[in-house]
């Protein structure tokens, strides 16, 4: 395009009109708190929980069930802290810091209570797709064998993969309840409720009404419950089968991050790769957009890239 | 809410059963039939629908109380109308112990096992039913089955059955004591069989010192006009008369606290949720359900206008919008005496200056007498504790300050007026003030609830029940309920206050006073507390969850000697699943949930070796 044909062309810019540039209201910065941590003052906002003091002190405080995306839940009780005058722990993650707390995380209490809450959870299911847990029952000296081999809990361990749809599986053999799952099916991010909390106690468990399989339930295959997932106990299909046939390799795998190309939303993908073929996709949680949240064709609409047929659509087939 | 279901279809009584407490669909939307061609595609949700998430348990009651379980056609209606996701509502279903999600007899005898029962034959009384009625469970009767069950609240009579009926008119009956011939004759009729007499649980009925249990037995737990000629609705009529602050001051000058285990001073809790900006409600919690536990029934059963007054009470000092009583599914006596004496003081015009009052029935689950798994269950959610703080006062039952109190507390506060505060606080100890209710049950002479001011030890206790029955000889006594302690029987002049339990290692609790004679197993005994907690562990936390199972595995083998490691590895173990349990679970299920256990390896030489 020559200078001329610029030149000709008309101005399409809008005038700006006169004044000061209207810009938003500046937020009131928000008061701080003042708790100790471990003999340690440490100064929060308002509003902020004992886990985020903890980690402004840069102590490690061991999470499961709590996410930043999702409303804490504080079922896992791994992150209990002493907090004084409480005749309870109380869990960090939950628990909003006030004014003059005093806390300790590394007291013999809650070393037994973390260790004991890690030992309980490798003994009734199988953690062996959790580096995160296993590394903190490493640290914390966790020994799930001295209970034994029980016929309650090696069922609970060792029942199969339910293996419903070409998308992905659910293996609650590794699955510790965190409702993480369960939040991000519900209100905290995709509203469409496919599965709950069924059952009561030892036998409380994630399930869709009635236990039917996926494609006869809500579910929408938006993928969000994988990403929160902590112990693989959702994964995608892709994966599932890559592991059955002994042939997933993280060390051979690369992440890419691009954006979706399917809408103008624009939402993160990490492309897992795997010997050049996508393996998974995920979504960084602190993604701006949708916090880590995608939906069915950018969680698994990537066929495409190898000619295969668009599992999407036969998914969607069986449903009304 | 755009919902999906799949293709089951309710039966015309499925339907009908709903119906019966929704008004029939509106809609197509709803489950009905196409009234106008265009709206099929229209939404009728918002707020209207979204607010009735709360008739969820009622309406499973319905489908349950109709059919006898919960088929998926019907789970599929009952969600169409109250626009409730399908997997929540099978969530909420599955967690309470009397729904039954397969398909089930209509006639269930719910048999209960547990410790006080035990105590009085219930083994004998299950061996029985399995020769009369066939194997336990549901799956395997046409017409009638029967089913183990916790504490029924029935201890007083034990062994005890509750049989409920399915059907266009459903049916129970309390068979207390039962034998086997009396359970399975119940079963078989179409009718519901008499129970015993709420008089016959009370052996101190007609004692002019009761200030608790005085109309037990009375004409005046009757009717409305037997109650107010036996100056009943005095205490309200004071109120209004003398306001909501009076009625405040006079609870804080009685230091009444809390009868339902966890005594909290019962004036700060009024004084709080009168203070907060409404809407807000009052809570009357009646899910008692602790084993061993009996004495809010026979209030409900034998004085319900007091009962009911003291919730009017509640609710016009407070300034409350709505009150609820959660009364537990296994009280069908009690419930329908509630349900009555509060539909004759509506009728009668008397709740117009208190508030409207309903009746929510539980479904089974030890674990919603906890105040915020309580909340939960009337709004129609899984009966799960909530994180504490906030504290119900300021944020309860739909998120709104909330006044939730025990069925005894309440019936304090009509003799808190009555008397005046100060005069309240007279009675009884400095520290435990007024007149309280003790359940005696197991070996004991006479079992019943009895009235004594605070400060009564616990051989007093059991003297006024008769002394120690079965074999006369006291082993241990199990004190508070199976959240509570064991104590030996050389610590039965402790005296049964909140200052006198804490020094012997104990607590309050709900008032339990089990004794145990020398022929029982105690380990036994255990075990059955273990599987209770095991049981009614609602599953949200870790400590509880898996704690409550450990717990009872590992009493099961130190008692039948198999360890893994020596026995010292295995107490150690116990003590620390009982301190995960105590410091880290969220709520007072898991709190307490080795505390009996813990008191009685303290105690007795149970399981010091491999001897069984």
């Amino acid at each position: 395009m020559s200078d001329q044909s610029l030149a000709d062309a008309p101005d399409l810019t809008v005038p700006v009109p006169p004044g000061p540039v209207p810009s938003a209201p500046v937020r009131d910065q928000r008061p701080e708190v003042e708790v100790s941590v471990d003999g340690q003052s440490v100064s929060v906002p308002e509003g902020s929980t004992l886990l985020d003091a903890c980690r402004q002190c840069e102590i490690d405080t061991p999470t499961l069930c709590y996410v930043e995306t999702l409303t804490p839940v504080n079922v896992c009780r791994v992150c209990v802290v002493e907090l004084e005058g409480s005749r309870t722990l109380v869990p960090a993650c939950s628990r909003k810091a006030e004014p003059g707390m005093v806390i300790r995380t590394d007291t013999e209490r809650v070393r037994l209570s973390r260790r004991m809450v890690l030992e309980f959870l490798a003994s009734s299911t199988d953690v062996s797709q959790s580096p995160e847990l296993c590394s903190y029952m490493e640290s914390y000296g966790a020994d799930p064998e001295r209970y034994g081999e029980r016929d309650a809990q090696a069922e609970s361990k060792t029942q199969p993969a339910k293996v419903d749809n070409e998308l992905y599986i659910r293996d609650y053999a590794k699955c510790v309840l965190c409702y993480k799952c369960v939040e991000a099916c519900g209100e905290d991010a995709q509203n469409t409720f496919a599965i709950a909390v069924a059952g009561r106690g030892f036998d409380a468990h994630i399930a869709t009404e009635f236990d039917v399989s996926l494609p006869e339930s809500a579910c929408v295959y938006c993928g969000n419950c994988i990403g929160v997932c902590p112990t693989g106990a959702l994964v995608f299909k892709a994966e599932h089968d890559l592991r059955e046939r002994g042939e997933w390799d993280a060390s051979r795998q690369e992440s890419t991050d691009t954006i979706c190309p399917y809408c103008g939303v624009g939402c993160t993908l990490s492309v897992h790769t795997q010997d050049n073929q996508i393996v998974k996709v995920t979504s960084p949680l602190d993604q701006e957009v949708t916090s880590g949240n995608l939906c069915i064709k950018g969680r698994f609409g990537w066929q495409f890239t190898t000619g295969a047929p668009s599992a999407p659509d036969d998914v969607a087939g069986d449903k009304k | 809410m755009d919902l999906h279901f799949t293709a089951d279809e309710p039966t015309a009584s499925e339907v009908d059963a709903v119906d019966a407490v929704l008004g029939a669909a509106d809609s197509r939307w709803h489950g009905g039939q196409r009234v106008d061609p265009s709206e099929a595609q229209t939404s009728e949700s918002g707020h209207r629908t979204a607010g009735q998430r709360h008739l969820l348990l009622p309406v499973l009651h319905a489908i349950h109380g109709r059919i006898g379980w919960i088929s998926r056609g019907a789970l599929n209606y009952a969600c169409k109308r109250l626009e409730v996701p399908p997997a929540e509502a099978y969530g909420v279903a599955t967690f309470y112990d009397m729904f039954s999600l397969e398909q089930a007899p209509p006639v269930v005898a719910r048999v209960c096992d547990d410790i006080a029962c035990q105590a009085k034959g219930a083994s004998d009384l299950c061996a029985g039913l399995e020769t009369v009625m066939g194997p336990a469970g549901n799956g395997n009767a046409s017409r009638c089955g029967w089913v183990r069950s916790p504490c029924l609240g029935q201890c007083e009579r034990a062994p005890a059955v509750l049989v409920t009926a399915a059907g266009e008119r459903p049916w129970t009956s309390v068979i207390a004591p039962a034998t086997a011939q009396a359970v399975e004759a119940a079963c078989s009729k179409d009718s519901p069989t008499d129970g015993p007499q709420v008089r016959e649980s009370v052996p101190q009925a007609g004692q002019a010192s009761l200030q608790l249990l005085h109309r037990v037995g009375a004409p005046s737990a009757q009717s409305l006009d037997e109650y107010r000629a036996d100056g009943g609705l005095r205490a309200w009529e004071l109120a209004l008369e003398l306001g909501p602050e009076w009625v405040i001051e006079q609870v804080e000058q009685s230091n009444l606290v809390g009868r339902g285990g966890a005594a909290f001073p019962t004036g700060r809790k009024w004084r709080a949720v009168a203070q907060a900006g409404g809407p807000k409600y009052v809570v009357c919690n009646a899910d008692e359900s602790e084993p061993g536990t009996f004495k809010d029934r026979v209030l409900m059963e034998g004085d319900p206008f007091g009962v009911v007054e003291a919730i009017m009470i509640a609710a016009f000092a407070t300034g409350s919008e709505r009150a609820y009583v959660y009364v537990r599914g296994e009280y069908p006596d009690a419930t329908e005496r509630m349900r009555s004496a509060i539909a004759e003081l509506d009728s009668a015009g008397l709740l117009e200056r208190a508030c409207p009052i309903e009746i929510r029935r539980g479904a089974g689950a030890y674990i919603c007498g906890e105040e915020t798994a309580l909340f939960n269950s009337i709004e129609g959610f899984r009966g799960e504790p909530r994180n504490k703080p906030p504290y119900p006062t300021e944020s309860g039952l739909f998120g709104r300050p909330t006044l939730v109190n025990n069925v005894e507390t309440l019936a304090n506060v009509l003799r808190i007026l009555l008397q005046g505060g100060t005069a309240y606080a007279a009675v009884g100890t400095e520290r435990s003030s007024g007149p309280k209710l003790f359940c005696l049950s197991g070996h004991v002479a006479m079992p019943g609830v009895y009235e004594v001011p605070f400060g009564a030890t616990v051989r007093e206790l059991i003297e006024l029940a008769g002394g120690v029955g079965g074999t006369g000889r006291l082993q241990a006594v199990l004190v508070g309920g199976a959240a509570g302690a064991f104590l030996g029987p050389d610590e039965l002049d402790a005296p049964f206050t909140f200052e006198g339990m804490r020094a012997v290692g104990a607590t309050v609790g709900s008032a339990v006073v089990m004794p145990f004679d020398d022929s029982v197993d105690l380990g036994a005994v255990l075990l059955r507390i273990a599987e209770f907690f095991r049981d009614e562990s609602c599953g949200q936390c870790v400590p509880c969850r898996v704690g409550t199972v450990r717990q009872e595995e590992l009493l099961e083998r130190l008692r039948s000697g198999q360890t893994i490691g020596t026995l010292d590895h295995e107490r150690q173990l116990l003590r620390e699943v009982s301190q995960v349990m105590r410091d880290a679970s969220i709520c007072g299920l898991g709190h307490t949930a080795a505390s009996a256990v813990d008191s009685a390896l303290e105690r007795f030489p149970i399981f010091q070796g491999a001897t069984r």
